[in-house]
């Protein structure tokens, strides 16, 4: 018997030829990289709808798009860069880096992997041929407010709400995939509290991801039987509530903001702590921050709805508790800067993005905490305020720490280096892009411009084509960075085993590329 | 070639022109939040710069230690980086000092919120409604009753002509309020969820359908104050306006004799026998107003989710069904009860005019719907 099996284990593992490889692959690396180009590619769909979106916004009337259109824009332009953007870059760099980082052989469920993936372009499939069915694709915002997303959607809110659910399975999969090769497989000596800060920051999204997607998956149910069967779920003339419907919502949604920040900061903690050749400062601190905001997550949803007529109870309660999330945010960030205090630092295109990262979601947290103080929302809420704050947290937050984690690891995942001047340059197009777009929205939202408008009062006029010409400028320099991924994967100087000068972790101690198959044997830690 | 130098003068002229009129709505100065006319608004926007000085502190202070360690402590200046990490007390520091912080900003907000939620009848009651895309106002007291449709002309909008000082935020019928008193707007919607803004009053409430929410406020000074509608609504969302007109106590009892008086001429007007063109003329000022976002200017609609007026088997050939669904509205679809909204001369003409419009006249019955019919229509339905 036994010498069955060898001999079965003999034979040598490869990858595949051709496209099986791709299609059929259980490997965690491949489907790693299946996860980051396909979110790619979503990102330069989803960007391409924002650069419709702030053309028509270019000057007030309107001139490229009809209003009926740009809601399908804003609305696919959310979705796509929430669920097809940011979660699969997320969980792409989880399959890569998970498994290399706890010394494990590869994901705990290999061909739940490959489904979790290929489910994915499916959904997105789906998603976006709703833009060429009758009635046009779905016009209500990311967010799908009923009964606009019921009783007065198009026909093709039907194709919406499946390919949620299987976005929402797919994350399912994913999820408990980190979960179990987190818990069980582990190097030997590595204990829950050795984990590098990356891998805590995934079992903590992951544990949010298993408690809200479900969540999301019984409000598109509630919506599709309001639709189609006739029930009155939210729908105020049949009794039922429309207010309902943003509770659930926000219980998903809070939550969801929190899955697309958490890994950022696992990331972003490793490339500070490597360029500035400093150990991180407090890494047990780290880990309790990250665990109260998950736990903070779930009991702050209403503050996305201070204007939807709550009793002052309530109102009081999430705005406490949404202040509270800024001390353990408070805390993440004072540690990366202690951590930068007297260290030796240098600036790599990673650390370059990291340090943006820091200062600019930092921002963002502060115009957050304006946003918490219940009665000044009710001036800024559902303006361009309001897309200021969020865009300041996922682009400059979430996608720069996407592509910090990029820089930093790709030399690791394909062998070559890439070129630090370009990369460099890359960065500074995006930082200043991404200034120039978002950072006058503030002013226009305060000066009360609503967001989702096709056409605005001339009054906020000047800002808009501001940030316009910004939001050119940051999409046309994601054309350079995709150019400098391709060029790295295609050639270049040759990367050693531990790339970066000071860098800790069990993948820098694997060659660059790394075997198809690594830690076959777990490393010993110590 | 002196021709083709002063038609290039001549052109770079008014290209510079152009560039002029464009700025010469330029206001960069619309950068902060307005402080608004009432007492509320104004401590709303103290509470607002309180907050934001406070975090301008923070920021300089966290980034100011980044800066400086990213300046001092690069590898040429420091090659040997420091070892130190973990100090409890130095986590205890940072946790506690942002927490007393954060105290300190949620007393004020506590009581300025206790404040905007000690809400009881207003000396005026206003019911306010969201429909797509207008919003209805009825004055529970004296028993005025309008709605308020956005008047910027659909040329401004697509830059067949300049925009005016105004645009997109004026409309037909104000809601009117008098000073000093205090006014409960009681806020729903008809149809989907709108959102009632008057940055001025500091006052944001959602209009739910089902649902009735509150906001009060005592205006001081007379002026004209406009908002827009802050919750997606669907197509026209960007175009629904909120414009409220403050005036004194005496100017307000005159405008309601007005309305009152202008709603007795309007009841005057069904007993008149209107004529065919009459109607028709009458009837585009009215579809233009109320229509046209859905049904579109031509009358094709949109396929799929607005359908077209011309061409439709009901409008050409069934006047009675015709009638009921701008009286009743359709269930489940957008096509809303005009009844309430259209006077009985309006709702005539606007029939008469989709009847006679666009070749539904040469194609169908032709029928006019005359204002004693929209009359008789409401009294039948009383007596079922």
């Amino acid at each position: 018997m036994s010498a069955v099996i060898e001999s079965h284990d003999d034979h040598h593992h490869g990858p595949a030829k051709g496209l099986t490889r791709w299609l059929f692959t259980t490997n965690h690396k491949d489907i790693g990289t299946l996860y980051l180009w396909f979110s790619f590619a979503m990102f330069l769909i989803g960007g391409a709808m924002a650069l419709v979106i702030r053309a028509e916004l270019f000057q007030p009337g309107m001139q490229i798009v009809e209003p009926e259109f740009y809601n399908q824009m804003l609305t696919l332009h959310g979705l796509i860069m929430v669920f097809g953007a940011v979660m699969p870059a997320f969980v792409g760099l989880a399959n890569w880096l998970v498994p290399m980082m706890v010394g494990a052989p590869d994901m705990a469920l290999p061909r739940m992997n490959n489904l979790s993936f290929w489910i994915l372009p499916f959904a997105f499939l789906m998603m976006l041929s709703s833009l060429f069915m009758e009635g046009g694709a779905p016009n209500f915002g990311w967010t799908f407010y009923a009964p606009l997303s019921t009783t007065y959607a198009p026909p093709s809110v039907t194709f919406f709400i499946f390919s949620v659910h299987i976005l929402g399975a797919s994350s399912i999969m994913g999820a408990i995939n980190v979960i179990v090769t987190i818990m069980n497989m582990r190097a030997p000596g590595m204990t829950l509290m050795k984990m590098p800060l990356f891998v805590w920051s995934w079992l903590i999204t992951a544990y949010l991801l298993i408690a809200v997607m479900p969540v999301l998956a019984g409000a598109v149910t509630m919506m599709l039987m309001d639709i189609h069967f006739g029930t009155s779920f939210f729908n105020a003339a049949g009794g039922g509530d429309p207010v309902l419907f943003q509770h659930i919502f926000w219980f998903f949604g809070h939550p969801e903001v929190y899955i697309m920040i958490l890994p950022a900061f696992g990331i972003v903690s490793h490339i500070i702590s490597t360029f500035s050749r400093k150990e991180l400062f407090g890494y047990s601190s780290m880990v309790w921050a990250m665990v109260s905001i998950a736990i903070l997550s779930f009991v702050v949803w209403a503050h996305h709805m201070f204007t939807v007529g709550m009793p002052l109870a309530a109102e009081l309660f999430f705005m406490w508790a949404t202040m509270l999330i800024a001390v353990p945010t408070g805390v993440k960030v004072f540690n990366w800067v202690a951590t930068m205090f007297r260290g030796s630092i240098t600036y790599e295109t990673p650390m370059l993005f990291a340090i943006a990262f820091v200062v600019l979601f930092t921002i963002g947290g502060f115009s957050g905490l304006m946003l918490a103080i219940t009665p000044a929302d009710f001036q800024y809420h559902d303006t361009y305020f309001v897309v200021a704050h969020f865009h300041y947290v996922l682009v400059p937050g979430a996608i720069f720490s996407i592509m910090a984690a990029v820089y930093y690891w790709l030399p690791k995942w394909c062998g070559n280096m890439y070129d630090e001047r370009l990369g460099r340059l890359h960065f500074w197009l995006s930082f200043i892009g991404v200034n120039v777009t978002f950072f006058p929205q503030h002013f226009i939202g305060l000066a009360g411009m609503p967001r989702r408008i096709p056409d605005y009062a001339l009054q906020f006029a000047d800002w808009n084509m501001v940030s316009t010409v910004g939001a050119f400028l940051f999409g046309a320099s994601q054309i350079l960075f995709l150019f400098i991924v391709v060029r790295t994967v295609m050639g270049g100087k040759k990367a050693t085993p531990e790339v970066w000068e000071g860098a800790q972790g069990l993948e820098w101690t694997v060659d660059s590329p790394p075997p198809y198959h690594t830690f076959s044997t777990p490393p010993e830690v110590k | 070639m002196l021709n083709i130098r002063s038609t290039f003068i001549s052109s770079f002229t008014v290209f510079l022109g152009l560039i002029f009129s464009q700025s010469a709505f330029a206001e960069w100065n619309a950068l902060n939040m307005t402080e608004g006319v009432t007492d509320i608004s104004r401590e709303v926007f103290g509470l607002h710069m309180f907050i934001f000085w406070i975090v301008v502190a923070i920021g300089v202070l966290v980034f100011g230690v980044m800066f400086y360690s990213m300046y001092a402590h690069t590898k040429k200046k420091n090659p040997e980086p420091a070892s130190f990490h973990e100090n409890t007390k130095l986590e205890i520091l940072w946790t506690v000092i942002p927490f007393v912080i954060l105290i300190s900003m949620a007393v004020p907000a506590t009581n300025t919120l206790q404040k905007m939620y000690a809400d009881e009848e207003g000396d005026i009651n206003i019911q306010v409604v969201g429909y797509q895309w207008k919003w209805e106002y009825k004055y529970l007291e004296d028993g005025v009753n309008f709605f308020s449709n956005l008047t910027t002309d659909q040329d401004e909008i697509y830059n067949q002509t300049p925009k005016g000082e105004h645009y997109l935020l004026e409309v037909d019928e104000p809601v009117v309020i008098p000073t000093g008193k205090r006014i409960r707007f009681l806020i729903t919607a008809n149809d989907v969820i709108h959102s009632w803004w008057v940055p001025d009053f500091a006052i944001k409430q959602d209009a739910i359908p089902g649902f009735i929410n509150t906001a009060w406020t005592i205006v001081d000074e007379p002026g004209i104050y406009r908002g827009q509608c802050t919750e997606l609504c669907g197509k026209n969302h960007g175009f629904m306006p909120v414009v409220v007109r403050a005036v004194t106590p005496e100017d307000y009892d005159l405008w309601v004799a007005e309305k009152k008086q202008a709603a007795f001429e309007l009841a005057q007007l069904t007993e008149k026998d209107w004529t065919m063109e009459e109607l028709v003329a009458k009837g585009e000022g009215v579809y233009q107003m109320n229509c046209v976002a859905c049904h579109q200017v031509n009358g094709a609609g949109i396929p799929g989710i607005f359908p077209a007026l011309a061409g439709s088997d009901i409008v050409l050939n069934n006047k009675p069904r015709n009638v009921e669904i701008l009286m009743e509205g359709v269930q489940g679809a957008a096509m809303q009860s005009f009844a309430n909204q259209l006077s009985e001369v309006d709702m005539a003409a606007v029939i008469t005019y989709t009847r006679r419009a666009w070749g539904n006249d040469a194609k169908g019955n032709g029928e006019i719907v005359v204002p004693k019919e929209i009359v008789e229509y409401k009294e039948n339905k009383i007596k079922i």
